[in-house]
């Protein structure tokens, strides 16, 4: 049913975990698994190189697409933005902001 | 200390990672600055109904993708779901990591921030339709959780699963095109094994999708985002 290799690294081991681990593979790495359900996928990669590999591969993926996603912020834009915040002060109408912070 | 001065200094240090938002929504740099200039000036009037100690980041950001809905957004009505292919699971793994990548000769060296540039990786983004677009940036940019997203978005978070699981396939399929085109995978074996077999490698299985009976995210995260101006 798999493709796992069968050598010593898999004997006795239980290939419907690595269905389970593929399966939660982004909830993982998204944090949202609850602390039970992570422990047993960490315990499951403890043991199982080829799934670690994948998880290892997506985890990299993810920090790669995160770091190359940068923009730099134009010069004029900063204070454009802030001068229209001055003038937004100043509008009509803009003292009738609900509250204040808290 | 004024309202300005106490909004400026909490809200603008996110003005990088909103405009960078801005440019994979709008892909239009002139559009982008615009958008984060209308997103400053809602977040700025608003910011009186804003609960201090909530989560900004997330009010800002559901201010930015409604303004971007309603100004740049309103030429396209029709939903574009339908237009992903579906994609196997695990698309750029297969091809370019694991037991393939190590029998072709991949060092240690081969490091997979170097396999795509930065233009790629945001045009590979940009090109997703936007629904999952949106999505993808969300969670694998700026790192908001199922349930800041369902709320930034106003969907459930079994939509927001859906879109990040079928959208992320989709990124990978985008991402393996660039470094086929630059020949990467010339460098390395193609999909299918010595004995014929699809490729080896764990078995295809459901990577990510909601299922029945799951547990829904586990609580955590930071207090959701509470509702920005509509206008």
């Amino acid at each position: 049913m798999t493709d796992l290799p069968d050598n010593d690294e898999h004997a006795g081991h239980d290939h419907g975990n690595c269905d389970e681990a593929l399966h939660e593979l982004y909830t993982f790495l998204d944090g949202e698994l609850t602390d039970e359900s992570r422990m047993r996928i960490r315990t499951h990669l403890d043991d199982c190189s080829p799934c670690l590999e994948v998880f290892d591969f997506e985890a990299e993926l993810r920090i790669v697409i995160k770091q190359k996603c940068t923009d730099q912020v134009p010069d004029n834009l900063r204070q454009r933005i802030f001068d229209s915040l001055g003038a937004a002060d100043h509008a009509p109408g803009a003292a009738a902001r609900p509250g204040g912070p808290e | 200390m004024s309202d300005q001065a106490t909004f400026a200094e909490q809200a603008m240090p996110f003005m990088s990672s909103l405009y960078s938002a801005a440019l994979r929504m709008t892909r239009n740099p002139s559009d982008a600055e615009d958008l984060v200039q209308e997103t400053y000036l809602k977040a700025y009037r608003g910011f009186g109904g804003f609960q201090e100690g909530t989560n900004l980041k997330a009010w800002l950001y559901r201010i930015l993708t409604n303004t971007y809905i309603n100004a740049y957004r309103a030429k396209k009505r029709r939903f574009d779901e339908t237009e992903l292919d579906e994609v196997e699971d695990l698309y750029l793994y297969r091809r370019l990591g694991g037991l393939e990548a190590v029998a072709a000769g991949r060092s240690a060296e081969d490091e997979l921030m170097d396999w795509f540039t930065d233009i790629e990786v945001k045009e590979a983004i940009e090109a997703l339709p936007e629904q999952f677009r949106v999505a993808v940036l969300l969670a694998d940019v700026e790192g908001f959780s199922y349930k800041e997203i369902a709320e930034i978005l106003d969907i459930p978070i079994g939509t927001v699963m859906s879109r990040l699981h079928r959208g992320r396939k989709a990124l990978q399929k985008a991402l393996y095109s660039f470094a086929a085109s630059r020949g990467l995978t010339e460098r390395v074996a193609p999909p299918s094994g010595a004995d014929g077999d699809d490729v080896s490698g764990p078995e295809p299985v459901t990577v990510g999708g909601p299922r029945s009976g799951d547990d829904p995210p586990s609580d955590g995260s930071g207090s959701g985002a509470t509702a920005g101006p509509t206008e």
